[in-house]
């Protein structure tokens, strides 16, 4: 039985260390909505979502309530709409106004994010991927809880330039559609390469059509969790170190299971995945670089830090597929800026550069992520940046994304206020050499050779 | 069976088990096992009960406890045993 010591180290996970549940996704496929009637098509993606998703809120709070752990967020993901919009779509207007649907019927449900404003433009674009991904200014400027994220690249089939060149600009032109408010609708756009289809986190998130009809996804989290436990194993070798990350990982995610079993349960939505991610909040003990900083180096970005963050991963992945029954989505450590007050201030003592950030998404999932840059940073550089992130997932054979914001206004020094999850962030000065000649060239990246691993 | 485990944090005083006790009585819920321990400084007790014999739904035990919490100065918690478990036992 279930001893008092047992209770006050889980209650103290959850009151002291901000142990919880970071979302409940629900995906929904919209397949089944498509019509080539504009209208119709809005009310059948409106209707689907609402009967689907009408007890989301409500059955996470309850679940919430009787096991005292917080699910933080709900969230819905569906298909990527170019494929469900093609047939009905013929300008970005077309487009933009399904997203309008999904922020309507998204707030009816009461959940906080709907991701799936997505185009999968891995190898090519058909004219409605096109579309969408340029009423994505539009969309995201005119909407508040749609997310858009657009696959550019993958292992299998190289790196479509034309479409990292083309996103190069729409993150530009969403940041001016969005300058009013800090340029925020870039922080619900992600450019991804090797996307996975079962991802319950934001802004990426979307329903694969490799999925079934309806799914639950659950993301789990607690770097404060992790980072106590450290603290108790301080000067203490990488064998303990490590052992402590694992024994800490299973914990949290079992109680990851537990909610995605019951959620599913309850819905009755089969489960899908568990995604095993340290994902921090901007709450101070919520932070990765604080891990990152028990684990030895003074700030995130110091050297050593690739390392301990590979570790790091590496060991909440061993520690957590145990625990859970099917694992998936992006699983591993985030490490973006502005929600992590760690890394916020490793940034601001000097420590930690968009070079070094780009080196760390070697060994973590996922990228380079709101990472806030100056606002006049040229669409050409920003879709280099892409580049070299997209080309870090097609030959490690992994996720990586790009979530950038270029604060239309503001140069480095300065800093940008998201409010809530999406924290604050210090502007991060950009490399301001050229890669006009190299953008530009159009086409696409073939695939890597599989073999010659070196 | 369902359990549901209890948590009662705060300054130790006198009778709050009993006050406790005396509202799990009245309400049909029957007690497994109590254990309490002093963690810096607080009282932590800790009951695993049965919430098979109870008309009161969980959130209406869960209010009422929280309530009562309130009056006597300390912080009372329900949870269903499960998180405890999934997270302990293998």
């Amino acid at each position: 039985m279930i001893n008092v010591n047992e209770v006050i180290e889980t209650n103290d996970m959850i009151e002291k260390e901000n142990l919880d549940v970071r979302t409940i996704t629900m995906g929904i496929s919209l397949l089944d909505c498509i019509s080539n009637d504009l209208q119709k098509l809005n009310e059948n993606i409106y209707n689907k979502i609402y009967e689907s998703a009408k007890d989301l809120v409500k059955t996470g709070d309850q679940i919430a309530r009787e096991f005292g752990v917080p699910i933080v967020n709900k969230r819905i993901s569906v298909t990527p709409i170019a494929l469900v919009g093609g047939a009905a779509c013929k300008t970005k207007e077309d487009f933009a106004s399904i997203a309008k649907t999904l922020d309507s019927v998204a707030k009816k449900v009461g959940v906080n994010f709907i991701g799936g404003y997505s185009a999968l433009v891995s190898k090519g674009m058909t004219e409605a991927d096109r579309l969408l991904i340029e009423s994505i200014p539009l969309a995201l400027s005119t909407t508040d809880v749609v997310c858009s994220s657009i696959n550019v690249g993958s292992t299998k089939t190289g790196i479509n330039m034309d479409a990292v060149r083309l996103m190069g600009s729409i993150v530009k032109e969403t940041a001016e559609a969005t300058k009013d408010k800090d340029s925020l609708g870039c922080a619900k756009l992600v450019i991804f390469c090797n996307a996975p289809d079962d991802n319950p986190f934001m802004a990426g998130a979307f329903h694969g059509v490799t999925e079934a009809d309806k799914i639950i996804n659950v993301g789990v989290s607690g770097p404060g969790v992790v980072k106590t436990a450290l603290e108790k194993v301080r000067g203490e070798s990488f064998e303990v170190l490590c052992e402590t990350i694992k024994k800490t990982a299973f914990k949290v995610t079992r109680v990851g299971q537990l909610v995605a079993k019951e959620a599913s349960e309850r819905l009755g939505v089969p489960f899908g995945i568990i995604d095993l991610s340290l994902a921090p909040t901007p709450a101070i003990g919520d932070s990765v670089a604080d891990i990152l900083h028990e684990i030895g180096v003074e700030h995130a970005g110091a050297p050593g830090t690739t390392a301990a963050l590979a570790l790091l991963n590496d060991q909440v992945k061993k520690g957590g597929v145990m625990a859970s029954s099917y694992v998936g989505g992006l699983s591993g450590a985030f490490i973006p800026v502005s929600e992590d007050q760690g890394m916020i201030n490793a940034v601001e003592a000097g420590c930690l550069t968009l070079e070094k950030l780009e080196a760390m998404t070697c060994v973590c999932s996922v990228g380079l992520d709101m990472i806030a840059i100056p606002g006049d940073t040229k669409d050409t550089t920003i879709a280099g940046i892409i580049a070299d992130e997209m080309a870090i997932g097609m030959i490690n054979q992994k996720t990586t994304a790009v979530r950038l914001i270029p604060v239309i206004g503001k140069g480095v020094g300065e800093t940008v206020e998201f409010g809530g999850l999406l924290g604050y962030a210090p502007i991060m000065p950009v490399n301001q050499f050229s890669c006009d000649a190299f953008v530009n060239r159009g086409g696409r990246i073939p695939a890597p050779v599989h073999s010659f691993k070196n | 069976m369902n359990k549901t485990i209890i948590t009662v944090v705060g300054k130790d005083t006198v009778g709050i088990i009993a006050k406790v006790c005396t509202y799990l009585a009245d309400s049909g819920i029957n007690i497994l096992d109590i254990s309490q321990t002093i963690v810096s400084g607080y009282f932590n007790m800790m009951m695993i009960v049965d919430m098979a014999g109870t008309a009161k739904d969980f959130n209406q035990v869960a209010d009422d406890l929280d309530k009562l919490g309130t009056e006597i100065g300390v912080v009372i918690k329900c949870q269903r045993e499960e998180i405890f478990d999934s997270m302990h036992r293998i």
